[in-house]
């Protein structure tokens, strides 16, 4: 019975009930899942319902891509139901993949009854304790009076903080049980408090120290999308009153413009020589939601050694883990960025002048186009075949999610992200199969937005089979494969690494993508020609249906520029220098030793 | 030489250990709920850190809190990540570095103490040698017949470790120690 704000009070009911309940009082409108034995009396429940609805994929995988997806296009938790056994351990990439990209996901799991659990019952498996260290936080309910609260607190702990994945494991006797339902409530369990404002001491020696910069540098991350639209907005404010350049991870792209006039594209291993120099030889250094990851740093010891370094973290085991800072602020990038944004503007008048040698040493390393690449006639160049995609989709309300390998890094440097939550990418994990999912989950949650999964040839079959799912839930999403008939990225490597001996990354029996489409009941498109290309995307765009595109491109480009492990930012791999003799070597004998 | 066998490259940077590793003790106050010395003890082994001690019980039964104490080793950099990284634990309330908590407060190191009980068995010279030892550490017999003796011995880990090496060519034939139960000196809490 709901009450005026669409909760309701304290009342009788099974513990399947609860479930469908607490999902509604939490505000969730779409889940994805699967069905089995030990979730049938939940699914029983969403059958008699139409508040929220299910979607059902093709494969738990699938449920927990999509979920993410959804999450980060919306800012929503995603949820997603799964059965016992193989339902919950199918969930597992999904949930490591949230844990690792900070996303907010609620997995639902069936279990044997309790009386059953470790007798090695059929379909039973120790699921909290394979998921432990793969969510921030996991229960077993066993008591059905307490399974209300558990869901609520689940969905508390999974979005607050730093967001990541939880798991709620429900045995099929707790399920059926008669218990009372608890509305949710604000009191969550003591332990549990995560610090959100920034220390005003910090925040002030951090806006000091900034406006002393010469060559300053904001450095933002996926902590940023994490806390909201608002905080990309503060982060924008800040770097008009700063003056400062700004770069981004893989993660955090969006947060600021593409085309604003302060952006220096990605940074990292695959990111613009601009940005990498930039981090290499500024003073003070800004990082904003970000951790430091091996991808950024290059080698640590190299890694910008004249700055001063301020980092902005929710998580105090992200502050020095692998870089010391000089201040380290715990909080909330929008609480921490609102103080800095309204300190700036009482304190400190910038005199933008002293910062015009700093732009103008950009604008060298900005001349050298690093993202550059020789075109071709009769080849289609899978970085013009972005910039294409790009072209013909800005000014739609577009989305854009990938795969993993090359496809990935061309898509981070050539499709450029104005928003945030536009951009939706696997990065701690690198889960292939991740995209396809993903789109589906970002288009079911914006029904009529254009959402692009820019693929490879290799990923996109891992999670192939939610073609389906798409088709029966009428969600048009465009499959745009970049079909090199390699696993380039493990291509390049071994290129790189392994003196080109190309072991298990060609595949030698590729489906016919067109056909597959069809054969799915989507719309299959093929390209092979760069004059074809326009009117082909165009098709893509147009038609109202799942669309795989097989965009048959260069089968051996390389991904550049590249900082080769064991370097450091100022040392990167240039695309006019990556001679095939360089590249051979670009990896010296100690760089190999490493590992 | 064979192109295979030259060492492969990764993409992994790794830097050289600049610090050097220490013994820390920590405290760990959790809620005693099925599976949190799982989350604790899954962190240490998940996460490549070490174990040279651990202890759990629960201290304060209305409150359902739980009192862990690790003994565990790694450079000050790693410390300080173990102790972060235990905090973001879900049911963990504090966790405080006893061993740097001991110098703040200018006590050295924290008080530990640990429990053994140890069987030796033996007739003769042996059992008046062990029997003349175990009062010299301050032993407790709690049971014993013509041809056994099992102590009870209290006491910082090194004390137990003599004890023990001492009695193996007594007779030794078991031991059950504790692990570390620590705390702070002086009239302030955890
Ligand atoms: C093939 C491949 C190549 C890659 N190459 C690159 C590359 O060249 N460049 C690149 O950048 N990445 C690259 N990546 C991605 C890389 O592996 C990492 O995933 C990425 O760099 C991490 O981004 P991040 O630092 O923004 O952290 P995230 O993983 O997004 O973490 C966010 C951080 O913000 C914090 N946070 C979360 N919420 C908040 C909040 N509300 N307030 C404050 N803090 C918060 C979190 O605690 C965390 O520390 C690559 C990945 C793949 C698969
Ligand atoms: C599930 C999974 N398995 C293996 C890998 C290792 N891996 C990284 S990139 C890559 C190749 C990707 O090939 P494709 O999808 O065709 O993209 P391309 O690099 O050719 O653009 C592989 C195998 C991975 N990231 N994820």
């Amino acid at each position: 019975m709901s009450n005026g704000r669409g909760q309701t009070e304290r009342r009788e009911m099974t513990g399947a009930e609860m479930v469908v309940q607490a999902l509604k009082d939490n505000g969730v409108k779409h889940l994805f899942g699967y069905p089995g034995g030990a979730v049938l009396p939940i699914y029983d429940e969403i059958f008699q319902q139409d508040a929220v609805e299910h979607i059902l994929v093709r494969h738990e995988q699938g449920a927990g891509h999509a979920a993410e997806g959804y999450a980060r296009a919306t800012g929503k938790p995603g949820v997603m139901l799964v059965t016992s056994g193989p339902g919950a351990t199918n969930a597992v990439t999904p949930l490591q993949d949230a844990l690792m990209d900070s996303i907010p996901l609620v997995c639902i799991t069936g279990q044997v009854p309790t009386a059953l659990i470790g007798s090695d019952a059929f379909q039973e498996c120790d699921t909290v304790g394979i998921t432990r260290p793969c969510t921030k936080h996991n229960w077993l309910v066993k008591d059905v009076n307490k399974l209300s609260a558990i869901i609520h607190e689940a969905f508390h702990v999974a979005t607050t903080g730093r967001p990541g994945p939880v798991v709620i494991d429900i045995p099929k006797d707790v399920q059926f049980a008669k218990g009372i339902y608890t509305p949710p409530q604000t009191a969550p369990r003591t332990s549990y408090h995560p610090n959100l404002q920034g220390d005003m001491e910090k925040i002030k020696a951090a806006v000091a120290l900034m406006a002393s910069a010469k060559k300053p540098i904001i450095y933002s991350g996926g902590g940023v999308i994490n806390a909201g639209p608002e905080a990309s907005q503060l982060l924008r404010e800040l770097v008009e009153l700063t003056g400062a350049p700004i770069t981004s991870t893989l993660m955090g792209l969006g947060a600021y413009p593409a085309s604003g006039k302060s952006w220096l594209g990605m940074l990292g291993m695959h990111g613009s020589y601009e940005a990498n120099m930039a981090m290499h030889d500024c003073d003070v250094m800004l990082c904003v939601g970000a951790r430091f990851d091996d991808r950024i740093t290059g080698r640590l010891d190299a890694f910008s050694p004249y700055s001063k370094k301020i980092h902005i973290d929710i998580d105090p085991s992200s502050l020095n883990k692998n870089v010391p800072v000089d201040i380290p602020i715990q909080g909330d990038v929008g609480r921490v960025l609102e103080d800095m944004v309204r300190l700036w503007r009482a304190t400190s008048k910038t005199d933008k002048k002293v910062l015009y040698p700093w732009w103008e040493q950009i604008a060298k390393w900005r001349a050298r186009d690093s993202f550059a690449f020789k075109g071709n006639a009769d080849v289609i160049m899978p970085q013009y075949a972005i910039q294409r995609l790009y072209e013909l989709t800005k000014d739609r309300d577009t989305y854009i999610t990938t795969e993993v390998g090359q496809h990935q890094m061309w898509a981070a440097q050539h499709y450029g992200i104005e928003k945030p939550n536009r951009w939706m990418t696997s990065g701690g994990l690198g889960t292939m199969g991740y995209g396809l999912p993903a789109a589906l989950g970002v288009q079911i949650a914006h029904p009529d937005a254009l959402v692009i999964d820019i693929a490879g040839d290799a990923s996109v079959q891992m999670t192939m089979q939610e073609m389906s799912t798409a088709v029966q839930y009428e969600a048009p999403i465009k499959i745009f494969i970049l079909n090199n008939q390699y696993m380039g990225m493990v291509r390049q490597w071994q290129q790189l690494l392994h003196g080109n001996r190309l072991s298990h990354s060609y595949t030698e029996a590729m489906p016919d993508f067109v056909k597959l489409a069809e054969a799915y009941g989507g719309h299959g498109i093929r390209c092979e020609k760069p004059g074809d290309l326009d009117a082909a995307i165009q098709e893509m765009i147009s038609v109202k249906k799942p669309v795989l595109f097989d965009c048959r491109v260069a089968n051996l480009a390389n991904c550049f520029p590249m900082i080769p492990s064991g370097k450091a930012h100022n040392e990167m791999l240039l695309p006019d220098e990556a001679t095939d003799e360089a590249v051979a070597n670009a990896i010296d004998a100690k760089g190999r030793e490493l590992v | 030489m064979n192109a295979q066998l030259q060492p492969t490259g990764s993409a992994y940077f790794i830097a050289k250990e600049t610090q050097l590793p220490e013994s820390h003790t920590l405290s760990v106050l959790v809620d005693n709920e099925p599976g949190v010395l799982a989350r604790v003890i899954g962190l240490f082994s998940g996460r490549g850190y070490n174990i040279e001690s651990l202890t759990v019980s629960e201290t304060e039964h209305e409150q359902h809190l739980s009192r862990i104490t690790v003994v565990t080793r790694g450079t000050p950099h790693v410390l300080e990540q173990i102790k972060h990284q235990l905090e973001r634990i879900v049911p963990v309330h504090r966790v405080v570095d006893l061993t740097v908590k001991a110098q703040e407060l200018g006590h050295g190191t924290p008080l530990e103490r640990e429990l053994a009980l140890v069987k030796v068995t033996g007739t003769g010279d042996h059992r008046v040698e062990a029997l003349r030892l175990a009062e010299a550490f301050r032993a407790k017999v709690i049971d014993a017949n013509t041809e056994h003796f099992i102590f009870e011995i209290t006491g910082k880990g090194s004390k137990l470790d003599q004890f023990i090496a001492i009695m193996k060519p007594l007779g030794l034939v078991e031991i059950c120690r504790t692990g570390v139960a620590a705390m702070n000196r002086g009239q302030q809490g955890m």
